[in-house]
C-alpha cells in the first residue's frame, strides 16, 4: 500500500482504463433478482481480463 | 461536475470510503473521514480556511497534512471523480447478441412452497414440461441469435426442472454433439429443489453442468414452514442429503460450482442461523436471499423489518470475519480490484437483448421473471425472435435511465436491480426507488462485502 498516513487506497481508479476496452459481452449473464441467485454485478468475472 | 459524490461509512472500527465511478476504495482514519464530509468539489489546492475551524482540536500540519492526501486522491481522479464519459457510452450502447437463454423446461413443480414467485410451478398458468423437441429448438435459436459470440449460457430453470430430466438432457447431448460445427462452448446451469436427485442424475449434473443451484431454507423449521410437498410434509429430510452427496462428489474441474440458496422470510430474520446450519450441512458456497413477495403476505420483508434485517447481516459479517464459519456468502462477495468493466456495470442483466427466456410452449420472454405477463411476450423460437422494439428499450435500459439509480452509490455494483421487479412493482420497467426494501438492503449487503473484502 501507499505511504499515506490518513487515508490508505485499496483499490485504486480500476474503471476508468476499463471503458475503452471493455464491453465484449464475453462474461457471463447474471441476474439481479432474489427469485433466482442474484448476483452482485460488481462480482462478475471478466472474461476478456481471463483469457488475456 | 455531476454525479461526482462518494459514499463512506464506518464498519467495524474501519472507516471505508467508496469513489463510485472511478472504483476507488479506500480506509481511511476518522480525521480524513470527517474532513471529506466536509468537503465538495472541485477542491482547492490548499486547505480551505474553514477546515481548520472545524477540525480546531488538530494541529494545522496535521489537517494539512490530511488535506494533502485527500486532495491527490481527487487530483489523481479516485476521489469525486464524476460519471464522466459513463453517460455516453450508456446512450451509445445497443442491444447486443443473444448469449444466454433461461430454459423453462418445467412449468409444474413437486413442491408447494408458500413464497413461490411462479405460482408453485405454473406461472399463473397451465402445468406443462417442454418437449425435448423443443428444447432443441431453443438451442438452435440461441445459436442462431448469439452472432460472433462463441461462448453461450443455458440454464434450467422452472417449475422443477429434475421433472423434465429427458427434456434436460436432450437439450445438452444435443447441444455438445454440435458445439465443434457450430464453432460454439456451451456452459449450462441448472436450479433444483432436489427431490427428484438420483445418482444418475447428480453424476450427468455433476458432468454437465458449469454451476447449479441448490434449493434450502436453512435449518429444518425454516425449510419446513414453507418448503412443503404436496402432501402438505416438509422436504428437508428428503432433499439434505441428495443434496450432500451431490456437493461432495462435485470435483470435475471446471464444475465445481454449486451453491445452496435459500431465502429468508419474515418467519426467519435470524437467517445467520440457517446459513449457520447449511455450513454445518457441509456447504460452503451459500446465499440467501430476501423473499420477493407484496407486503400483504404474512412473510414479506417489509420496511419495518429493515433494521432486524441489517443486524443479521452484521452478525453473518462478523460470523464470516472471525473465522467462525467458512462460509462463501454469495452477496457477501465483490471483487474490488478487479470485476467487470465500466459497460458491463451499466446495464446489469441483460434481460430482453443478451438473456431472454422460453416457456414450455417456445415461447420467448426478456426473462424468466416477465413470464407470465403477457405484455412482455417477444416471439417463438420456432419463428421468429425477440422483438427489436423490446431489445432496443431493454438496451437503453441501464443506471442513467432508471429513476432513482443515477444518484444512487451503489450504481456501479448494483447495476440498476431487477427490471421486472420495477414492472411487477411500479408498473415500469425503469423505475426505481433507493428507499425501497431491496435497495436498502442490497446497499447494505454490498457494505459488508466491501469492508470483508477491503481489509
Ligand atoms: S468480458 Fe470483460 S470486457 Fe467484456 S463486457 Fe465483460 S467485463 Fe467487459
Ligand atoms: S441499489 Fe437501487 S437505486 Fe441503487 S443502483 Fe441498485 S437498483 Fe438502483
Ligand atoms: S429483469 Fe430481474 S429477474 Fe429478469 S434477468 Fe434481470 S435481474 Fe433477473
Amino acid at each position: 500500500m501507499d505511504a499515506k498516513k490518513h487515508i490508505k487506497t485499496v483499490t485504486g481508479r480500476i474503471l476508468k482504463e476499463t471503458a475503452e476496452k471493455g464491453g465484449c459481452g464475453g462474461c457471463r449473464a447474471s441476474c439481479q433478482s432474489a427469485c433466482k441467485t442474484s448476483c452482485t454485478v460488481a462480482n462478475q468475472s471478466c472474461e476478456k481480463q481471463q483469457n488475456s | 461536475m455531476k454525479n461526482s459524490k462518494i459514499h463512506k461509512f464506518a464498519k467495524d472500527g474501519g472507516y471505508f470510503i467508496i469513489d463510485p465511478p472511478s472504483g476507488s476504495a479506500h480506509i481511511s482514519d476518522k480525521l480524513a473521514f470527517d474532513m471529506l464530509g466536509e468537503l465538495e468539489p472541485p477542491l482547492p489546492e490548499n486547505t480551505p480556511e474553514r477546515v481548520y475551524g472545524i477540525f480546531g482540536g488538530f494541529s494545522v500540519s496535521e489537517i494539512d497534512e490530511c488535506y494533502g492526501e485527500l486532495y491527490g486522491l481527487y487530483k489523481g481522479g479516485a476521489l469525486f471523480s464524476g460519471d464522466g464519459d459513463c453517460r455516453r457510452y450508456a446512450e451509445a450502447v445497443s442491444a447486443a447478441p443473444l448469449k444466454a437463454l433461461c430454459l423453462h423446461v418445467s412449468h409444474d413443480c413437486n413442491l408447494r412452497c408458500g413464497y413461490c414467485f411462479a405460482g408453485t410451478g405454473g406461472y399463473g398458468g397451465e402445468r406443462t414440461l417442454m418437449s425435448p423437441e423443443t428444447a432443441a429448438e431453443s438451442i438452435d435459436f440461441l445459436v442462431r441469435n448469439s452472432g460472433e459470440r462463441t461462448l453461450l449460457e443455458a440454464d434450467f430453470f422452472g417449475g422443477e426442472p429434475l421433472m423434465a430430466w429427458e427434456t434436460v438432457t436432450a437439450a445438452v447431448d444435443y447441444a455438445r454433439s454440435r458445439e465443434e460445427e457450430w464453432g460454439k462452448r456451451f456452459k449450462f446451469t441448472i436450479t433444483t429443489n432436489g427431490l427428484l436427485l438420483d445418482d444418475e442424475k447428480i453424476d450427468y449434473i455433476n458432468r454437465e453442468m458449469c454451476n447449479c443451484v441448490l434449493s434450502l431454507d436453512g435449518r429444518e423449521e425454516t425449510n419446513d414452514r414453507i418448503r412443503k410437498t404436496l402432501s402438505g410434509g416438509g422436504s428437508y429430510g428428503a432433499v439434505t442429503p441428495k443434496f450432500q452427496k451431490l456437493v461432495k462428489n462435485r470435483n470435475k474441474p471446471g464444475f465445481t460450482d454449486y451453491y445452496v440458496r435459500g431465502t429468508f422470510t419474515a418467519y426467519n430474520l435470524d437467517f445467520s442461523e440457517d446459513a449457520t446450519e447449511m455450513a454445518r450441512l457441509g456447504f460452503r458456497n451459500i446465499s440467501i436471499e430476501p423473499v420477493t413477495a407484496p407486503d400483504d403476505r404474512p412473510y414479506a420483508i417489509k420496511r419495518e423489518h429493515i433494521p432486524r434485517v441489517f443486524e443479521e447481516y452484521d452478525r453473518l459479517y462478523s460470523i464470516i470475519k472471525n473465522g467462525e464459519r467458512d462460509i462463501n456468502f454469495f452477496h457477501f462477495n465483490v471483487d474490488l480490484k478487479g470485476g467487470p468493466c465500466v459497460i458491463r456495470r451499466l446495464r446489469g442483466c441483460g434481460c430482453g437483448g443478451e438473456y431472454a427466456a422460453v416457456t414450455p410452449e417456445g415461447e420467448l420472454y426478456p426473462c424468466h421473471r416477465f413470464i407470465g405477463a403477457k405484455e412482455w411476450r417477444s416471439g417463438n423460437v420456432s419463428r421468429n425472435g425477440l422483438s427489436r422494439e423490446k431489445r432496443d428499450y431493454f438496451a437503453k435500459t441501464h443506471i442513467y435511465s432508471k429513476t432513482g439509480c443515477a444518484d444512487c452509490w451503489a450504481r456501479f455494483y448494483c447495476s440498476g436491480g431487477c427490471n421486472a421487479l420495477s414492472y411487477e412493482r411500479y408498473g415500469d420497467a425503469r423505475a426505481t426507488d433507493g428507499e425501497s426494501v431491496e435497495c436498502r438492503l442490497m446497499k447494505k449487503r454490498l457494505e459488508c462485502a466491501i469492508a470483508l473484502n477491503a481489509v
